[in-house]
C-alpha cells in the first residue's frame, strides 16, 4: 500500500504492539470548579518521540501539559513517566522540565545565571556547572550574551535562553508551551526545524503544546488533535491531513470540502456515494460507512481539479461557476459555486508563470476529483 | 493645547505648590534664624542645631524614635510582604475577602481609634507601656501599608518565573528566596521605607501606647510646643524634613529604576 506522507526512518513504535509506554495518561480528568477542562482522556507517548498537543485555546492541552509538569493535579485518573505514577510527585521532583510560553526567564539574573540555576539547585559541583553552562550556550549559539540580563536580549535569543535553561538539567522529557509563539514567522520556520534537530541529536522526547498546525505538522512525530478536554486524532502529520477520522479533525486541519450524502453501496470494488444534490461519486474506500447512513465525503482543495470542459475520464465531476479567486504566489484558490448554492474549494500550484485562457471571475467551470482523493467519514 | 503652558496651568501650579510647601520653607528658613524669637529673622545662623544636639532631653526622644522605627519598619515589613504573598496567591482560601479586608482596615481607620484600642489592650494584658508596645502599634499600623505596596508589586509579577524554578528543582522555599523576593525586593524596600516615615512622624498612636520611660521624637516637639514655639524645634523639624524626604525620594527613585526594568523586560 502506497504510504502516507513520509515519516522518520524505522521510528514508528506506536506501530509495534510490544513497544513500552513512556508517558500515559489514563483516564485523566481534570475540573475547575464546574468546567471539565480534560474530560477522561488517555494518551500513550513514546520514548524519544516529538509529540504535539494541538488545539484551539481553551482546549485544555496546556492544562494537559502542566499536569505532566506537576503544576496542576488531576481531579481523576493516572499519570504515569516510565512506569512511575507521577501523583504526589512536586514538580522539583519531577525528571521534566517545561520551556514556559512567556520562557520565564529570571529577570535579575544573567543569561549565564538563568542557565545554571537548575544545576544549583541539584548541587552540582561548580566547574561542572561552569562546564555544562558553556556547553548549553554553545548549542543554542549565545555563547557571546553570557553575561547579558534578559531585557537586553531580543525576542529569539530569549527563546533560546529559555531552552537552554531548560535543557541544561537534561531532562527526560522537555514539554514545551507554545515555544515559538512569540516569535515572528520567519524565526518561527528556522526554529522549528533548530527544534527538531535538536530533539533528535539529544535523543529526548518532546511534548510540545501549540495551536499553530503547520508548527505541530512540520515538527512532530505525532500530533494529537484536541477538542474540548478530549483527543479527537492521535496520529503522524500524514494521516491526521489525508486520513482524518472525523469531519472535525479533518475542518480543523487544513482546509476540506464536506459533501454530505448518502452511501448507496460499498464492496470491495469501491463505493458509491449519492450526495445531497442528487450527483452520484464513487470512491475507492466506503471507511467505516455502512450502506444508507449519511456520510460525508471529504476531499482536501489541492486535489480538486477546475476545468472549463468536463474531463472525460474522471467520474466526480460538479458543475459550477467561478465564484472567487485567491492568487497566492504559489498557488490559486478558486472558490467554484454549485448550482445549488455549496461553495467548493479548489487548489493549484502555479507551476507555469503565465496561463493562457485563465479562468476568471464568473466563468462556468467544473470541478471533478479522483475516486482516492477523498474520505468517507461517519462522524 | 497640549505641551505648552499656559498662564491658568502656570497660575495653578504656584499657588498649588506654595499652599503645600510655604510652611515648610518658612519652618526650615526660620530654623537658621539667629534671633530667639521665632518669626523675627536676625541673620543666618547653625547656633539653634548645636543647641538641639546638646539637649539631652531631646536627643534622647530622637533615639527612641529611631529604634522604633528601626524595629517596626523591619518587622511590618516581613509581615506585610507575607500579608501580601498570601494575599495574591491564595485567592481561593476561606475567609480571603475578610482577611484582605481587615489587613486593610487600618489605613482607613482613624489613628485615634487604633491608638486607643492598643492602648485599650495594652490595658487589658496587663503589659507594661513604654518603648515595646510603641514598637508594637507601629507595626500594626504601618504593616498594611507594606502589604499594600508589595502587592500592587505581586500582582504584575508573572507566576510563571516560580513555576519555571520549581520546574528546575527549587522547593517552593528557595524559589521564594531566590526568584520571587528578588524580584519584588525594590517594592520590598519601598513598603520598609514607607513604615519607616510613617513610625517617625507619627504622635497620636504613640501618645496614646507610650509610657513613662518613652518618649518619642514627634510627642516631645509637641510638648515643647506647647510651651511656646523655640528655632530648636525648627531645628529638629528640619532634620526630620530632611530625613523623610531622602527617604522617600530614595523608594520612589528605587521603584521607578524597578519598573524601566520590567518595562524593557
Amino acid at each position: 500500500m502506497a504510504s502516507l506522507g513520509s515519516t522518520r526512518r524505522s521510528f514508528a513504535p506506536w506501530t509495534d504492539p510490544n513497544a513500552k509506554a513512556y508517558i500515559r495518561f489514563d483516564n485523566v480528568t481534570k475540573r475547575f470548579g464546574d468546567s471539565v477542562v480534560v474530560d477522561n482522556l488517555s494518551l500513550t507517548i513514546y520514548e524519544r518521540e516529538f509529540f504535539a498537543l494541538l488545539g484551539a485555546s481553551g482546549c485544555g492541552k496546556t492544562t494537559l501539559l502542566r499536569m505532566l509538569g506537576g503544576f496542576e493535579t488531576p481531579t481523576s485518573g493516572r499519570i504515569l513517566l516510565d512506569g512511575q505514577d507521577l501523583a504526589g510527585v512536586p514538580p522539583y521532583r519531577r525528571p521534566v522540565n517545561m520551556m514556559f510560553q512567556s520562557y520565564a526567564l529570571f529577570p535579575h539574573m544573567t543569561v549565564e545565571k538563568n542557565i545554571a540555576f537548575g544545576l544549583k539547585q541539584e548541587g552540582m559541583p561548580k566547574a561542572e556547572i561552569a562546564e555544562r553552562v558553556r556547553q548549553m550556550l554553545k548549542l543554542v549559539k549565545l555563547e557571546a550574551y553570557a553575561d547579558r540580563k534578559p531585557h537586553q536580549l531580543s525576542g529569539g535569543q530569549r527563546q533560546r535562553v529559555a531552552l537552554a535553561r531548560s535543557l541544561a538539567k537534561r531532562p527526560k522529557v522537555l514539554l514545551l508551551d507554545e515555544p515559538l509563539g512569540a516569535l515572528d514567522k520567519k524565526l518561527r520556520e528556522e526554529t522549528q526545524f533548530e527544534l527538531m534537530d535538536l530533539q533528535q541529536d539529544l535523543g529526548l522526547t518532546f511534548i510540545v503544546v501549540t495551536h499553530d498546525q503547520e508548527e505541530a505538522m512540520t515538527m512532530a512525530d505525532r500530533i494529537a488533535i484536541m477538542d474540548q478536554g478530549r483527543v479527537m486524532q492521535v496520529a503522524t502529520p500524514a494521516e491526521i491531513y489525508e486520513a482524518p477520522v472525523s469531519r472535525f479533525v479533518a475542518d480543523f486541519v487544513g482546509s476540506i470540502n464536506l459533501l454530505e450524502g448518502t452511501l448507496l453501496e460499498a464492496g470491495r470494488s469501491g463505493a458509491r456515494i449519492r450526495d445531497v444534490s442528487g450527483a452520484e461519486f464513487g470512491v475507492t474506500d466506503a471507511g467505516e460507512g455502512q450502506v444508507g447512513q449519511t456520510v460525508w465525503l471529504a476531499v482536501r482543495p489541492e486535489k480538486v481539479r477546475v476545468t472549463r470542459q468536463r474531463p472525460a475520464d474522471v467520474r466526480n465531476a460538479l458543475e459550477g461557476e467561478v465564484w472567487d479567486i485567491a492568487y497566492l504566489g504559489d498557488m490559486t484558490v478558486y472558490n467554484v459555486k454549485l448550482d445549488d448554492g455549496r461553495l467548493i474549494k479548489a487548489s493549484s500550484i502555479n507551476s507555469v508563470r503565465a496561463v493562457e485562457d485563465a479562468l476568471t471571475w464568473h466563468d462556468r467551470a467544473w470541478v471533478s476529483f479522483a475516486e482516492d482523493a477523498g474520505v468517507v467519514l461517519v462522524r | 493645547m497640549a505641551g505648552t503652558w499656559g498662564r491658568f496651568n502656570m497660575v495653578s501650579l504656584v499657588l498649588g505648590f506654595a499652599f503645600l510647601y510655604l510652611p515648610i520653607v518658612l519652618l526650615v528658613i526660620f530654623s537658621f534664624n539667629e534671633s530667639r524669637l521665632v518669626t523675627v529673622w536676625a541673620g543666618f545662623s547653625t547656633r539653634w542645631y548645636v543647641a538641639m544636639l546638646s539637649n539631652q532631653g531631646l536627643m534622647e526622644a530622637a533615639w527612641v524614635t529611631a529604634r522604633v522605627a528601626l524595629i517596626s519598619a523591619t518587622v511590618a515589613t516581613v509581615l506585610g510582604t507575607l500579608a501580601a504573598v498570601v494575599l495574591t496567591r491564595y485567592t481561593r482560601f476561606r475567609g480571603r475577602l475578610l482577611f484582605s479586608g481587615m489587613v486593610y482596615a487600618p489605613i482607613v481607620m482613624p489613628e485615634v481609634i487604633t491608638g486607643l484600642s492598643l492602648l485599650l489592650l495594652f490595658v487589658a494584658v496587663d503589659f507594661e507601656r513604654g518603648f515595646a508596645t510603641i514598637t508594637i502599634a507601629h507595626i500594626t499600623f504601618s504593616m498594611c501599608f507594606v502589604a499594600v505596596v508589595v502587592q500592587s508589586r505581586l500582582l504584575s509579577f508573572d507566576r510563571s518565573l516560580e513555576e519555571a524554578a520549581l520546574d528546575l528543582g527549587a522547593t517552593p522555599v528557595k524559589a521564594f528566596f531566590q526568584v520571587t523576593l528578588p524580584v519584588i525586593l525594590p517594592a520590598v524596600i519601598a513598603g520598609w521605607m514607607l513604615a519607616f516615615t510613617l513610625s517617625l512622624d507619627d504622635l497620636v498612636i504613640a501618645s496614646f501606647t507610650s509610657g513613662p520611660g518613652a518618649t518619642t521624637l514627634p510627642m516631645k516637639i509637641y510638648s515643647s510646643v506647647r510651651l511656646g514655639v523655640t528655632p530648636e524645634i525648627n531645628a529638629v523639624c528640619t532634620v526630620l524634613i530632611g530625613m523623610v524626604t531622602v527617604g522617600v525620594i530614595v523608594a520612589s527613585l528605587v521603584n521607578k529604576r524597578r519598573m524601566r526594568i520590567a518595562a524593557g523586560r
